[in-house]
């Protein structure tokens, strides 16, 4: 910022040739823009330190005026409470340190669960509205009018209290090929990885790795000679095949754990709780209107020439919306899609609300009480978020340079 | 800039420092108490259909409004989760936190607050479905417990589980309403919350004779008014509002009798209670007739108690441990003299 300060305010005397000048006509130090420059921002930069000086003073010294106990020797403390959710092993005996890890991982969950299926139905929303159907296209014009126009929090409860608050006890839980749905969640058989199973894990990389190879001989083959070679069928054989042959090969080593109703609940098996279904389809159902408008006007942006063109050189539709509209679309919807995601991330911690497990539920809602310690509690929370979001933006970044048009 | 930035660091000391002033003289600047409550627990803090406050914690507001305004009326509720409670207190949004809070010894000692005695000496619990069947806690092993988030119940809940045993989950919500209609409506197998909270909400629920509790008590629950460290005046107050109430009782006083009494009685400890004689309200810097204005417009402890949670109410609930000292209970208010 500063070089440009200094560019743009050039004095007359710079453009003297040097050795010409008399001594004596040297501007004084406030008549030189680019020095004044520095010493305003200086002189900005001190006031803002002592802004932030005056505040985390201030506050310490009123914490510890009212005996309020401060510091992050919380984090090693046990908790001592429970969790209804967690990916990763967690008992009362967990220290705060790993609360925030629990919830961090749930906040991560339902965020990732929540953009992927955002995005699908965004994108089939977004088609859709430009359908040529009529059917088609209200549906999805009602569709976006209604969900991005009712508050979020009010679409969190409606799925949670109303949608399945209404589905029957653990006892009379619908039954669907071996998994249950009641009003404690939705209850799967679990698959457990027997001996040997290592070896479709094997497969499985060996097939990601061999159908990258594959994709960049293909393309340096077609840069070359021109022809063209089945991408998708192999890689599929690849990905799919490979490890599936590894599986029969290694005597199928999955088993499945089925849930067993014992006592109160069902036993074994994999839950899926309620709060996190209720969030999840709230956020995805809200979020993809949002999306759904984002394709629209990125499709919209692309001009009807460019299809037009295309279809004079005979490409086929399908190979139209390929390599011409999407790629050029993409390169408008992917900025505001960013948007969305970090939008979405952030709407997840309403978890609170219904009692998801989330971050700001158990650690900027239960730890902060139980320790008492807010500032630094919300401090870390917020602190996580911001770093969640700059590392998404990140990788958005990442994928919008990569989709940018190339110039030559 | 710099001089604004200056201002304004400024004035963020001074806003911080008029914080810390009395508490006492705010309430009467103000001409109001501000008091914590529960967003809705029958019994001790709830809003009837009028839209009045009414509950034994709310009688600590409105004694406190009379004793150092004179009357018991101008108080403004301010309806607290239990995740706000402490920092709306420690900030100064409250006053008081007459809040169905329990006394432990983190909160007394590292949270900056401290308490000013126990108006209701409490128990955790569980409401079971009588259609299970259940006689006892320890029949619980795999069920899922619906509880309020950042309270003792939480904690004590896998204590419990934790030293017998047993295996349960827990579904956490921000306010005991929410809690209980969550039982109520099946998501839960159990409801955990202090007992006599745990008889308020069961009025509630759809059908209150279908819900019944489990004879385990499983931890101590002293609940008391709250006020912020460093204004022991503020605190002295609130001590011995809850103080005089009891005595009130001990001596037989009530919002009915106490004119007569003031009257006549010849007795030195009524006397003493109703500002006539003793150490009055100069320590307090209060009225001399502050205990005298809280029994007149709030009644005595016991009264309190039978309108909010006794033969009065629809929890009609024992005395118990909340009984006078000399009637086998807990409740002894500290000589007035």
């Amino acid at each position: 910022m500063s070089s440009d300060i200094s560019n743009s305010g050039n004095t007359p005397q710079d453009n003297v040739p040097k050795g010409q000048l008399p001594p004596e006509s040297k501007p004084k130090f406030w008549n030189d823009p680019r020095k004044r420059s520095l010493l305003f921002q200086i002189l900005l930069l001190c006031g803002i330190g002592m802004v932030f000086y005056t505040i985390i003073n201030n506050t310490l010294t009123n914490l510890d005026q009212r005996g309020i106990t401060t510091g992050f020797d919380f984090i090693s403390e046990k908790a001592g409470f429970g969790i209804s959710m967690s990916l990763v092993e967690f008992t009362a005996e967990s220290t705060y340190g790993w609360v925030f890890v629990i919830g961090l991982l749930n906040t991560i969950l339902v965020a990732v669960l929540g953009i992927i299926g955002a995005t699908i139905l965004g994108f089939i929303l977004g088609v859709a509205r430009l359908s040529d159907n009529w059917l088609i296209s209200k549906f999805s014009a009602v569709y976006i009018e209604t969900f991005r126009n009712i508050p979020l929090l009010l679409q969190i409860f409606f799925w949670y209290f109303a949608v399945l608050r209404a589905l029957p006890q653990p006892r009379q839980s619908i039954e669907f090929l071996g998994t249950f749905l009641n009003n404690r969640g939705f209850i799967t058989p679990a698959p457990v990885a027997g001996e040997g199973f290592g070896l479709v894990v094997i497969a499985l990389i060996v097939g990601i790795l061999a159908s990258w190879l594959t994709v960049r001989w293909a393309h340096k083959r077609q840069d070359e000679s021109g022809k063209q070679f089945p991408i998708l069928w192999t890689c599929v054989g690849l990905v799919v095949g490979l490890p599936l042959l590894a599986f029969f090969a290694a005597g199928m080593p999955i088993s499945l754990d089925h849930p067993e109703l014992k006592g109160f609940n069902f036993r074994g098996g994999l839950t899926i709780i309620p709060e996190l279904i209720a969030l999840w389809l709230a956020l995805t159902i809200y979020t993809a209107a949002f999306i759904g408008e984002t394709v629209r006007a990125g499709i919209l942006a692309v001009s009807h020439g460019q299809t037009e063109a295309a279809s004079a050189l005979g490409l086929s539709k399908g190979r139209v919306l390929r390599f011409i509209v999407i790629p050029q679309a993409m390169r408008v919807i992917i900025p505001p899609l960013t948007s969305q995601y970090l939008n979405l991330t952030k709407n997840s911690s309403l978890a609170t609300a219904i009692g998801y497990p989330d971050l700001v539920n158990v650690f900027a809602g239960t730890t902060l009480n139980q320790t008492g310690q807010a500032i630094e509690v919300i401090a870390m929370t917020m602190a996580l978020y911001l770093t969640l979001s700059l590392l998404t933006s990140l990788f958005m970044n990442w994928y919008n340079a990569k989709m940018q048009l190339s110039e030559r | 800039m710099k001089k604004t930035l200056i201002t304004a660091s400024a004035l963020m000391v001074a806003v911080s420092g008029s914080v810390m002033a009395g508490t006492l003289d705010t309430v009467k600047e103000r001409g109001a108490v501000q008091c914590g409550v529960t967003s809705g627990v029958p019994g001790f803090s709830v809003p009837d259909d009028k839209g009045n406050w009414k509950g034994i914690d709310v009688d600590m507001c409105r004694a406190l409004a009379a004793a150092v305004l004179g009357d018991n009326t101008k108080v403004k509720y301010v309806p607290l989760t239990a995740k706000e409670r402490f920092t709306a207190l420690v900030s100064g949004e409250v006053d008081v936190l007459s809040r169905v809070t329990t006394w432990t010894q983190t909160r007394d000692t590292q949270l900056g607050i401290n308490f000013a005695g126990v108006n209701y000496y409490d128990g955790q619990g569980f409401l079971v479905k009588k259609e299970l069947g259940l006689k006892s806690v320890k029949e619980l092993d795999g069920a899922t417990v619906c509880v309020q988030s950042g309270t003792t119940t939480e904690l004590n809940l896998s204590d419990y589980f934790r030293t017998h045993g047993l295996s349960f989950t827990p579904v956490v919500f921000d306010t005991n309403d929410q809690a209980a209609s969550s039982f109520d409506s099946g998501r839960c197998d159990a409801f955990t919350t202090d007992l006599s909270q745990a008889a308020g909400l069961r009025t509630r629920m759809k059908d209150p004779s279908s819900v019944g509790a489990l004879p385990e008590v499983i931890s101590k629950e002293p609940l008391g008014p709250v006020v912020r460290q460093g204004d022991d005046q503020w605190f002295n107050i609130v001590k011995w509002t809850h103080n005089a109430m009891l005595n009130a009782e001990e001596l037989g006083l009530t919002s009915a009798n106490v004119d007569a009494k003031k009257a006549e009685s010849k007795d030195p400890n009524v006397k003493r209670l109703l500002g006539l004689d003793g150490p009055k309200g100069k320590g307090l810097g209060l009225a001399d007739d502050w205990a005298y204005q809280i029994v007149k417009q709030v009644g005595n402890y016991g009264e309190s108690y039978e309108r909010n949670l006794g033969s009065g109410s629809p929890l009609g609930l024992e005395r118990g441990l909340n009984a006078l000292w000399n009637q086998g209970g807990l409740q002894y208010g500290p000589p007035m003299r």
